[in-house]
């Protein structure tokens, strides 16, 4: 008797795309307005310890009280920390490859007590350090998104 | 004031690249028939069942549901839960409240994943903030590389330090029939492999691994029963800081030095409660969650193995090797199998066969404490400590 040919199947989702519709919320959407429109960073401030969140929310964790206090901060900061990645994956928000190698770090805006990601311009870490000064580059279309900034670049170079 | 509650049974599939050959329902039960021969009893004897892993992995949800045939949860009281890297880990730590309550006697807690399913990356990246996280983030592998550039700059670490650690992870992993890696890679590999996301390369990294492993939890009033020693609970404690991906670095950085505190709290929480005071010299082995090379260095320091900064001191030592002070990852660790919603439940069972004394050629003599961790997305934490006396009391 023939041995019995193994078949496995396998089911690709291939296009499939299931469209979500999130909420930013008013200091979130204050944030990416000001951004879109007047390429300026906002943050929000705590009333008990004063700390400076951004991305701005309407709640300080640790005090556990709501925030309300818009605050301008710089579009200038520095890097706390940074890869840059080299691996091919599926970007979820686009369903396509991410295009690599591209650096990013957790940068401190000046101003502000918590950090943000965001792309570096510069993809040899030999010349990117911790400590590293960086600017806001602005798009010149843009939509009120993260991406309205294309990129930090580094000013000590 | 609770029961005390023991691992009886433990059950794990072979952890590999992909089993194409099963569905998720059916890699499921390979492990809860194993867990249920080791325990000697049958599905009827479960009184309730918890299960976890991460949906977005498999693009199906509801594994509570649709696995009851393979899970042996039909008709039975069932909780699903994901909780990141750490769905394994609060697996346990749910099955450990059930039977602590007194409610429930004999519980089966179930980890499980797929991961050949999805492009892993791109699937963690939808636990993320679709505003301020998802445009950047890279996922896991990104994640830790920042740890890790941060942790070198702060204390002089280097790659090689890190690719010590690698190396050692797929060296026990030799020893153990279940892992996915079996590959003696050496620091010269690890060193020369590509870089994924600076200063992370492929050698540091954990696989992508389909698996499941099940492990049945038993009051004080029914271990009796079973054939096997039982594995006390000794306590557990869990930990979160995390709103957004940048929020670590900060609570790292700024406020309380460069530590990681979630791990850091809530194994200072498990030592106070059992009354560890030097957990090097304390603890027999450790089964920790660390998903690359960089955490076995930093993690070690949060643990309270070393001071801060220690790590690469402590790891060339050969403390953390077999037949070291106190081995880490016998069974080769995240770093050799990793189907995430199964990690964290493996570190648990391989706790239990280490204290048990069935741990086969991965065994370390006379295990009396250990101890076992689970990470998850932006450094939470689980802590679980076990051992071969019964507590005193239930700790939760």
């Amino acid at each position: 008797m023939a041995e019995e040919r193994k078949e496995l199947i396998k089911l690709e989702s291939g296009e499939a795309e299931q469209p979500f519709r999130w909420s930013a919320g008013v200091y979130g959407s204050k944030f990416l307005t000001e951004l879109r429109d007047n390429k300026r960073f906002v943050g929000v401030r705590c009333p008990r310890c004063g700390k400076v969140y951004v991305p701005p929310r309407n709640v300080c964790g640790p005090c556990f009280v709501e925030l309300t206090e818009l605050v301008p901060v710089s579009d200038e900061g520095e890097i706390i920390t940074f890869t840059v990645v080299s691996f091919g994956f599926v970007d979820p928000s686009t369903g396509k490859q991410k295009p690599v190698p591209y650096g990013y770090a957790v940068i401190k805006l000046d101003g502000v007590d918590t950090y943000i990601l965001h792309y570096l311009d510069e993809t040899d870490p030999q010349k990117i350090r911790v400590g590293a000064r960086v600017k806001a580059v602005f798009e010149e279309e843009r939509t009120g998104s993260m991406l309205d900034v294309r990129h930090f670049t580094l000013l000590d170079r | 004031m609770g029961k005390r509650v023991a691992v009886v049974g433990v059950g794990m599939t072979k952890q590999r690249s992909s089993r194409p050959d099963v569905t998720g329902q059916e890699l499921i039960n390979e492990a809860v028939r194993a867990a249920l021969e080791d325990a000697g009893i049958s599905r009827r004897d479960i009184d309730a069942v918890v299960i976890g892993n991460m949906d977005h992995f498999e693009g199906i949800n509801y594994v509570d549901t649709w696995s009851v045939d393979g899970s042996g949860a039909l008709m039975k009281p069932i909780m699903k839960l994901t909780t990141g890297g750490t769905t394994g880990t609060t697996v346990a730590m749910a099955a450990y409240y059930h039977v602590a309550s007194g409610l429930f006697d004999r519980v089966l807690a179930i980890g499980w994943e797929k991961n050949s399913e999805s492009d892993t990356t791109g699937a963690i990246i939808t636990a993320f903030d679709p505003f301020w996280d998802r445009p950047i983030f890279a996922g896991a592998v990104a994640g830790l590389a920042l740890e890790a550039t941060q942790y070198m700059h702060l204390t002089g670490a280097t790659e090689e330090d890190a690719a010590y650690v690698a190396a050692r992870e797929r060296r026990h992993a030799l020893n153990n029939p279940y892992a996915h890696l079996h590959i003696n890679l050496t620091i010269e590999d690890i060193m020369n492999s590509p870089y994924l996301s600076w200063p992370v390369k492929m050698g540091d990294m954990c696989p992508r691994t389909d698996g499941a492993c099940a492990v049945i939890f038993a009051s004080e009033d029914v271990v009796d029963e079973f054939p096997s020693q039982p594995a006390w609970i000794l306590a557990v404690a869990d930990r979160h800081l995390w709103a957004y991906t940048s929020d670590p670095y900060v609570n790292q950085a700024l406020e309380n030095g460069w530590w990681f505190p979630a791990l850091e709290w809530a194994a200072g929480e498990v030592y106070d409660k059992v009354g560890i005071r030097d957990p090097l010299k304390e603890i027999d082995v450790a089964e920790l969650y660390l998903p690359y090379s960089f955490a076995g260095l930093r993690y070690m320091e949060s643990l309270g193995f070393c001071e801060r900064g220690g790590g690469p001191a402590l790891v060339r030592s050969g403390a953390t090797d077999m037949g070291g002070e106190c081995p880490v990852n016998p069974s080769g660790g995240v770093m050799s199998s990793n189907a995430i919603g199964a990690t964290g439940l493996l570190r648990v069972a391989e706790c239990a066969l280490q204290i048990q004394g069935r741990a086969g050629d991965r065994q370390v003599p006379e295990v009396k404490i250990a101890l076992a961790t689970g990470f998850g997305g932006c450094f939470w934490s689980d802590v679980l400590l076990m051992g071969r006396e019964m507590p005193e009391k239930p700790r939760g």
